[in-house]
C-alpha cells in the first residue's frame, strides 16, 4: 500500500498488560469464576501430566483385583477387569481435552473464514452460506452425528468432523454479524479510501477486533463437545476402546450399576467437574466482556 | 403477518429440502463404494447387492435424488436392509414414546422454570433468586445422560422408588406414567435452569421499560402489571427458545432412551447404527429434522402472533 500523503496520528491502544491484569483481578473477585478457573486448571493439569500422575497403569488388567470398591489403594475402585478407575479417569481427561480443544479450534478457524466471506463477500455468497447454516441448525446434533458415524465408523476423526460441521456456523454467524457491522464503519471506509485491499482490511482491521470474544465463546463450547464425545462413547459409538474415555467408563459401569455402582460414579464425576468448571469460568469471562449482559443476568 | 407466515413456511420447506439433499448426498461424498462403506467390510455379497438396489445405486445421481425426494414426499422412507420392513412404519411405532418423553421432559421444565424465572426477576436478589442463579448454571452444564445414570443409581437402585427400565405395560396408562418419571426428570432438568434464566433476563428488561412505568404511574396493582403487561412480552424469547429446545431434546432422548432402555426414536437409531442399517438411520434422522423444523416454525409463528409489532407487519 502506498504511504498516505499526510500524517495520520497513530493511536496505540495498550491491550494485553492492562486488560489482562484487570480481567484476572475481576475473575479472582468472583467466587464462581474463581472456582471455574480452578476446576479447569485441574482438568488441564490432569490432561497434560496424565502419564506422570496416574497411580497405576490405566490399561493394566488385574483380574484378581477386579470390582474392588473405592479404598485407599484404589481411590475410585476398580472395574470388571481390574483397571484402576482413578488412573483411567485421569487418563480420560486427555481424550476429553484433545477432542474438545482440537475440534473447537478447527471450528473457530473454519467459522472465521466462512464468516468473513459471508460478511465481506458478495450478497449471493452470503445468502448461500446462510441457507447452509440454517440447514445445519435444523439437524439435531446427535442425530446427524449418528448418521455420519454409520457411514464413517466411530473414531476420533468422525467426532471431530461432526463437531466442526456443527460449530462452524455458530462462529461464522457471529463473525458475519461483526463484519457486517464494521464493514461500513468510518475507520474501514477511511482505510478503503486510502487504497487498502480486501485482504488487508480483513486481516489487519476486522480480524483483530473479533478474535478475542470469539475465542472466549469457543472456550465456552469445549464442555459441550466433551459431553458429546462422552455421550457417543456411552452409546459405544465414540472413540473405540481401549481408550479410557469417560463415556466408555460410564458405558461399562452401567451394566454393573447394581453390583458395582462406583464405576458409574467414577465415570460421571470428571464430566460434571469439567462441564461445571468451563461453564463457571465462561460465564465469568462473558460477564466481563459484555457489561450489558452482566447488568441483566 | 400473512406475508411473514408465508415467507417463514417457505424457508422451512427450503430447509427440509436442503436437509433431504444433505442426507441423501452423505452416502456419496465419502470416497469409495457407498455400499461397502455403509455396510462395513464384513457385509455379505447378498447384503451389498440388496443395499445397491435399495439405494438405487444403479441410476445416475440426480435421478436418484429426485426419486428419493419423491419417495419421502409420499411418506415412503425406504426399507430396513435386513427385515425389509418399511422405515416409516418402524418410526411411527416408536415415535409416540419419544414424543411423550419430550413433552413430559419439556413440560415440567416449563411449569417450574418459567415461574421460577418470573419470581427471580420480580424479587431480584432475594434468596430464591440467588439460589436459582447458582443451581441453574449448575444444572445447565451437567449432561442429561449423567443426570439419568445418577438418577437411576439413586432412585431406582438405592431407594427403589421408580423403575429404571422400559416404558411400562402397553395398556396401563398409570404404569407408563410411572415409567416416565425418571426419564422426564433427567431430560428436563437442565432446561428448568435454562428457562428460568432466560425468563428472568427478559422480565428484568421488560420491567424497566416505559410502558411498565406508565402502568405503575396509573396505579395498577403489581400482579396485574407483572402478568398482564410484563410477562406477555417477556415470554416471547422463551417461546422461540422452546422451538429450539426441541432440537436439543431430540438429541437428548437418544441418551435418555438408552439409559432407561425405553423404546423410541433414539433407541431405534442407535441400534441401527450398530448394525450399519443406513436406510433406517437416514429415514429416522429425516423424521427428527422434520419435527425440529416444524417446532421452530410453530414457535416463530406463535411469537409473531403474540407480538403486536410483528403482527402489525413492522
Amino acid at each position: 500500500m502506498s504511504a498516505p500523503a499526510f500524517d495520520v496520528p497513530v493511536v496505540t491502544i495498550e491491550r494485553s498488560g492492562f486488560l489482562r491484569s484487570r480481567m484476572i483481578r475481576r475473575l479472582l473477585g468472583d467466587p464462581l469464576g474463581l472456582l471455574g478457573l480452578l476446576l479447569v486448571l485441574a482438568v488441564l493439569f490432569c490432561g497434560l501430566f496424565a502419564d506422570w500422575i496416574t497411580p497405576y497403569d490405566p490399561f493394566k488388567i488385574d483380574v484378581p483385583d477386579r470390582l474392588q470398591p473405592p479404598s485407599l489403594i484404589h481411590l475410585m475402585g476398580t472395574d470388571s477387569v481390574g483397571h484402576d478407575l482413578f488412573s483411567r479417569v485421569i487418563k480420560g481427561s486427555q481424550i476429553a481435552l484433545i477432542v474438545g480443544v482440537l475440534s473447537i479450534f478447527l471450528s473457530l478457524a473454519a467459522g472465521l473464514a466462512a464468516g468473513l466471506a459471508a460478511g465481506y463477500g458478495p450478497r449471493w455468497l452470503d445468502n448461500i452460506l446462510l441457507l447452509i447454516f440454517d440447514t445445519i441448525y435444523s439437524f439435531p446434533v446427535v442425530m446427524l452425528a449418528l448418521a455420519v458415524i454409520t457411514l464413517l465408523g466411530s473414531n476420533l476423526q468422525t467426532i471431530v468432523l461432526v463437531v466442526v460441521v456443527f460449530q462452524t456456523p455458530v462462529y461464522a454467524r457471529l463473525v458475519r454479524t461483526s463484519t457486517l457491522a464494521m464493514k461500513n464503519s468510518e475507520f474501514i471506509l477511511a482505510e478503503r479510501s486510502l487504497g487498502a485491499g480486501a485482504v488487508r482490511i480483513l486481516a489487519r482491521h476486522i480480524l483483530p477486533n473479533i478474535v478475542g470474544p470469539l475465542f472466549v465463546l469457543g472456550s465456552m463450547d469445549v464442555p459441550s463437545v466433551i459431553t458429546l464425545e462422552a455421550g457417543l462413547s456411552f452409546l459405544s459409538l465414540g472413540i473405540p476402546p481401549p481408550a479410557p474415555s469417560w463415556g466408555r467408563i460410564l458405558f461399562e459401569g452401567y451394566s454393573r450399576i447394581f453390583d458395582a455402582p462406583w464405576i458409574v460414579v467414577a465415570g460421571g464425576i470428571p464430566l460434571i467437574i469439567t462441564t461445571l468448571g468451563f461453564t463457571f469460568l465462561g460465564e465469568s469471562l462473558r460477564d466481563m466482556l459484555d457489561p450489558k449482559l452482566r447488568r441483566v443476568l | 403477518m400473512v406475508m411473514y407466515a408465508i415467507q417463514r413456511v417457505g424457508l422451512a420447506l427450503l430447509i427440509c429440502f436442503v436437509a433431504m439433499t444433505v442426507l441423501f448426498t452423505l452416502v456419496y461424498v465419502i470416497p469409495g463404494d457407498p455400499a461397502t462403506i455403509a455396510l462395513g467390510p464384513r457385509a455379505t455379497a447378498d447384503t451389498v447387492a440388496r443395499f445397491r438396489m435399495e439405494m438405487g445405486l444403479d441410476q445416475p445421481i440426480p435421478m436418484r435424488l429426485a426419486n428419493f425426494i419423491g419417495m419421502v414426499l409420499r411418506g415412503d422412507l425406504g426399507n430396513d436392509l435386513f427385515s425389509r420392513r418399511p422405515v416409516a412404519t418402524m418410526v411411527m411405532e416408536v415415535l409416540p414414546h419419544t414424543l411423550a418423553l419430550i413433552a413430559s421432559g419439556l413440560g415440567w421444565a416449563v411449569l417450574l422454570g418459567i415461574p421460577l424465572g418470573c419470581y427471580s426477576a420480580v424479587r431480584r436478589n432475594s434468596l430464591v433468586d440467588k439460589f436459582t442463579a447458582v443451581i441453574s448454571v449448575g444444572t445447565i452444564s451437567i449432561p442429561s445422560f449423567v443426570v439419568g445414570i445418577y438418577a437411576v443409581l439413586i432412585f431406582a437402585v438405592e431407594l427403589n422408588w421408580f423403575p429404571s427400565i422400559g416404558a411400562g405395560e402397553p395398556d396401563d396408562r398409570w404404569d407408563q406414567l410411572y415409567h416416565l418419571v425418571l426419564p422426564a426428570f433427567s431430560l428436563g432438568l437442565g432446561w428448568v435452569g435454562y428457562l428460568a434464566r432466560i425468563v428472568r433476563a427478559s422480565m428484568l428488561e421488560v420491567m424497566g421499560e416505559n410502558h411498565i412505568r406508565t402502568a405503575r404511574a396509573f396505579g395498577l396493582r403489581e400482579p396485574r402489571i407483572v402478568f398482564r403487561y410484563a410477562l406477555r412480552i417477556a415470554i416471547l424469547p422463551t417461546v422461540t427458545l422452546l422451538g429450539l429446545a426441541i432440537g436439543g431434546l431430540l438429541s437428548g432422548t437418544v441418551f435418555t432412551e438408552k439409559v432407561f432402555a425405553r423404546p423410541g426414536i433414539g433407541q431405534l437409531v442407535v441400534d441401527m447404527v450398530a448394525s450399519r442399517n443406513f436406510p433406517v438411520v437416514q429415514g429416522t434422522v429425516l423424521v427428527t429434522v422434520g419435527l425440529f423444523v416444524l417446532a421452530t416454525l410453530l414457535a416463530d409463528l406463535v411469537v409473531a402472533w403474540l407480538d403486536p409489532r410483528v403482527r402489525a407487519g413492522l
